[in-house]
């Protein structure tokens, strides 16, 4: 077969390529007839249209944040404040290089590690055009130094705002809490529209408790921008309402001698008003400073708090649940003189133990092992109160029963929140047979009874429960809900209802007394506090043991770990007649009560003597 | 050769000197009007894009000054030679891009550069010339026009370089290249059926592509292209900001320097891809015409080039040369619009930026060699 030779042939090709020419041409023509069609479409048709939308693009409705409330002790001495800080930002849109600017950066303005690392987090959350805050609290210098070499980082962006402050640092941490930024999950409860332009919300504490009363309402303006928000002229505004100032309760002194007072040990102090409720100070030690989670903490200081065997970040005077020990002793005499088990006149036997009949456990008193007997032959109420006398309250505890307890402790707020306005009370526990069979699934032994009788055993009280208490016993019977905010805006809080624990005057009376002898008897538990005193004072002292001590195991202070030392509690009012204070203390393995008295007393001289003090 | 001329020194000036007259010198005038004319009015815009900035219009037009010089010296090699090294240098070409695939440098999460000691050099633009260019070469000495297994060929020659540069990733520069290839076969001839079946294998293909192929960021972009409403501070952003620089400027425009979208930074990119937005914002329909005239104009004179090339190779390189440039204005005209998805083809001889100037113009630099070995009228 002869095989078929295709040859060029021009003028065929010539003839094709210029028909294809022809299409090439029309499909050219028709296409930019498209794109004339297009533009007169978006320019003649819809002129109007996307006039107006480039018009309401230059024009753009903004966010005014509130100013947050201030927050102030009870004589005006700032507590919480808003200070101008400058904030360095970047829009990422803008940035041509990102790493060559945040390295320019870096020669410019201290960022560090933490910075840079939440900055990045940051910018993923953000959109291209938004500034992402880089740095916070710029210094004087850092902003004249970024002004100067502005024109070769474009996209930095530095912003002035108003950012909480805690002029007092540590001292009011625990007492106030703090604000930090607004996390995704709080994002996604809050009212977006209220939050707009705010980037703080109340974390802990006051702050967060009364957030809604601190951070105002919004404000809106209407202002030209260009796309990256740069304001060029505002138009119109409609001026944010700033949050309601807050007066507490707090006294700075007293926060401050409370603070001094427990110095470098780890503890609590609540100081009342007995006639109000009004918190006088709250202090938790160790103290950390707010300041430092207001704009994020840096992972190397929270590590160091989080993981600090002192546990800096709890806050021992509302979420510190400890055995509150023979503290509760006058709550018991209530009980036992009410419930008429007991009489100003009827008396114990203490031979330094006591046992449940039928048993052959000693349950010992504390005085045995400095004695080697008990307090006295016969011992009343009286005695029992001012030398702590456990086997008293071991009978008192036997006949009246837990349960019966649990109904006459109950209402001194005991193993429930006292309901302080503030953030993660614990309830701690006022324990019953029906708590016990719930929570534990157990029945209740006897022998328990006796424990919780002297304020161990299940029983877990907080500061703030045990101040609270304390101060309804010095109003003879009238229960104030603790309030640290005293006025809001120029308004005065109401008090919540308060709550009357009936009993006789006489009942009263005898519980005053001898808690005045705890202070002022010659063997009372507290007398060491006693020198000097310019007040007629009551209290209670009280030793929580941490770990258990077996049956017939001495106690020996020097040989147990420190951490394994007893806590040292103190309850006190004053003066006697006309109580205008009342004060719990702790101090976590104090080793004993005298540990934690004299900080009672500092902190109820400083309120009773400031005058004096002042004059002085 | 070299030796007879060296034996007879009084012969080689005389050769040279008549040569050169004989030919003349090597450059269609009426293209180097009209480019100079789009080029002048790109530096306009331009500098208002650049909000007044001098020094990004100087160094515009010191690619532009580049650009034409290589042009022009791009426009004195005979033809042939271009025919004769066109797949070497593909070949070299394609090695490059391997090598981008391996020792590449990005930017954006796309690996386009090779770093060649501190001067960074992109092989994919120099592939836009160099597919027609080997198409061409492959298919001008074949008859014409080509049977099946020659267009499988010239396929795979496209192909290769497109689907290296599409996983660089770079959509745009991808789809040029393709273009520009396939527009030399469908120059040279291709038939009508192959043509339409080609199409109708792509339709079919269209599913799978979406679902296997496509990456999301590219699906993004044509769904935001459908939708741009549904992310109007994300992805729709761009496109809802030029659509509404372009629609604001009218028929008139608000005037040079006073564009808002653009002087308030609403419009991204805008001295780059989408300038075009400034042009029609600040000097409205009636400047976009202007341009779209000056475009159509350049683009038939490409045409009648082609028309009147003397050797095959010239012809369907010119053919090719001049729709890709038409695909460069009609791809960014309508993506910036919202007509067709962004896929970062900048407007050619407008936008900033110096590596598609210098291709563009070296293309039209081919396109006036091309024009300089015209037939004799009437053959």
């Amino acid at each position: 077969m002869a095989q078929t030779i295709t040859l060029k042939d021009t003028r065929r090709e010539l003839r094709i390529y210029g028909g294809r020419t022809a299409v090439a041409v029309l499909a050219v023509l028709v296409a930019l007839f498209l794109v004339f069609l297009r533009y007169f479409n978006l320019q003649v048709t819809g002129y109007e249209t996307y006039r107006t939308q480039s018009e309401r693009n230059r024009v753009q409705l903004q966010a005014l944040p509130p100013k947050r409330g201030l927050i102030y002790d009870r004589h005006g001495a700032l507590l919480a404040a808003n200070q101008p800080s400058h904030i360095l930002s970047l829009v990422r849109e803008r940035v041509p290089d990102l790493e060559g600017t945040l390295s320019a950066l870096g020669e410019l303005v201290t960022v560090d590690e933490d910075d840079l690392e939440a900055f990045r987090r940051r910018l993923g959350q953000r959109r291209p055009y938004e500034p992402v805050p880089l740095r916070f609290r710029l210094t004087e210098e850092e902003r004249a130094r970024l002004a100067v070499n502005r024109h070769r980082l474009p996209g930095v962006v530095v912003d002035a705002q108003l950012m909480r402050h805690y002029p007092q640092g540590d001292l009011f941490t625990h007492a106030i809490g703090y604000v930090g930024r607004i996390n995704e999950r709080e994002a996604a409860r809050l009212d977006a529209s209220d939050y707009r332009g705010t980037f703080h919300i109340g974390k802990t504490g006051i702050e967060r408790r009364y957030e809604d009363t601190l951070h105002g309402e919004v404000g809106y303006q209407n202002v030209e921008t260009n796309a990256h928000g740069r304001v060029l002229r505002i138009l119109d505004r409609f001026d944010p309402e700033p949050g309601q100032d807050l007066v507490l309760n707090l006294d700075s002194t007293l926060q401050r001698v409370a603070t001094e007072a427990l110095g470098d040990q780890r503890g609590a102090v609540v100081a009342m008003d007995p006639a109000t409720g009004g918190v006088l100070a709250l202090v938790s030690t160790p103290v950390f400073d707010g300041n430092l989670f207001v704009n994020g903490i840096s992972s190397r200081d929270y590590s160091a708090l989080r993981d600090s065997p002192d546990v800096p970040l709890f806050n021992r005077a509302v979420q510190g649940q400890y055995p509150p020990g023979s503290t509760i002793k006058p709550l018991m005499g209530v009980a036992g003189l009410e419930s008429g088990l007991v009489t100003p006149e009827s008396t114990v036997p203490d031979p330094g133990w006591y046992r449940l009949p039928g048993d052959t456990r000693r349950y010992r008193d504390w005085i045995l092992r400095i004695r080697g007997t008990g307090h006295a032959p016969e011992v009343d109420l009286h005695m029992a109160l001012a030398e702590s006398c456990d086997v008293y309250f071991y009978d008192l505890a036997r006949r009246l029963t837990v349960d019966r307890m649990h109904e006459y402790l109950a209402p001194f707020g005991l193993g429930a929140r006292t309901g302080i306005d503030t953030t993660n009370e614990r309830p701690g526990v006022l324990p019953s047979s029906d708590w016990k069979r719930k929570t534990l699934g157990q029945p209740w032994y006897p022998g328990e009874t006796l424990s919780v009788g002297i304020g161990q055993g299940y029983m877990l009280a907080t500061p703030v429960q045990l101040a609270a208490a304390t101060a309804a016993i010095a109003n003879r019977g009238v229960f104030h809900v603790p309030k640290l905010v005293r006025r809001i805006g120029g308004d005065a809080v109401a008090p919540a209802p308060a709550r009357v624990i009936e009993a006789a005057p006489e009942t009263w009376d005898a519980i005053h007394e001898g808690m005045r002898a705890v202070v002022h008897g010659e063997r009372g538990t507290a007398k060491i506090i006693a020198r000097g005193l310019q007040y007629q004072m009551a209290g209670k002292t009280g030793t929580a043991q941490v770990i258990g001590i077996a049956q017939g195991e001495v106690y020996d202070e020097d040989e147990i770990a420190e951490r394994h030392r007893n806590h040292g509690l103190f309850v006190a009012f004053a003066p006697l007649e006309a109580p205008t204070i009342a004060v719990a203390v702790i101090v976590e393995n104090g080793g004993g009560s005298t540990a934690a008295s004299p900080i009672a007393r500092e902190v109820i001289d400083a309120w009773l003597l400031r005058g004096t003090l002042a004059d002085g | 050769m070299v030796d007879y001329v060296r034996q007879l020194p009084g012969h080689e000036a005389g050769l040279g000197r008549g040569s050169r007259a004989a030919a003349g010198p090597r450059f269609d005038v009426p293209l180097l009007v009209l480019l100079l004319a789009l080029t002048g009015y790109g530096l306009v815009v331009l500098y208002s894009a650049a909000d007044g900035d001098m020094g990004a219009v100087m160094r515009q037009a010191r690619y532009f000054v580049l650009g034409f010089l290589v042009m022009l010296v791009a426009a004195q090699f005979p033809l042939v030679r271009y025919q004769r090294w066109s797949p070497w240098v593909y070949l070299g070409g394609l090695l490059l891009l391997f090598g981008v695939m391996f020792f590449g440098v990005g930017a954006k999460g796309a690996q386009r550069w090779l770093d060649l000691g501190g001067f960074r050099f992109q092989p994919s633009e120099i592939m836009k010339l160099l597919v027609p260019m080997t198409v061409a070469w492959y298919l001008a000495d074949r008859v014409l026009p080509p049977r099946l297994p020659y267009l499988l060929v010239c396929f795979g020659l496209i192909a290769l370089p497109a689907a290296l540069i599409l996983q660089q990733p770079d959509l745009g520069t991808a789809l040029l290249i393709a273009a520009s290839g396939l527009f030399v076969v469908f120059m040279a001839g291709m038939g009508w059926r192959y043509i339409f079946g080609a199409v109708a294998l792509a339709l079919a293909s269209a599913w799978p592509m979406w679902t296997f192929v496509l990456k999301d960021y590219q699906r993004q972009r044509i769904l935001t292209l459908l939708n741009p409403e549904s992310d109007k501070l994300g992805a729709g952003w761009n496109i809802i900001q030029s659509k509404t620089a372009i629609g604001s400027g009218g028929w008139s425009g608000k005037g040079w320097l006073e564009g808002t979208q653009s002087h308030l930074d609403f419009l991204p990119e805008s001295h780059t891809d989408f300038i075009i937005a400034v042009l029609a914002e600040e000097f409205g329909l009636r400047g976009v015409v202007l341009l779209l005239a000056l475009y159509l104009l350049i683009l038939l004179r490409g045409f009648w080039i082609g028309l009147n090339a003397q050797s095959t190779y010239g012809r369907i390189l010119a053919g090719s040369l001049t729709l890709t440039f038409f695909v460069y204005i009609f791809v960014n005209m309508g993506m910036v619009s919202g007509l067709l998805p962004v896929v970062g083809v900048p407007l050619p001889l407008v936008s900033a930026g110096g590596t598609s100037v210098v291709t563009l113009l070296a293309g039209f630099g081919l396109l006036m060699a091309v024009a300089a070995e015209q037939r004799v009228i009437g053959q």
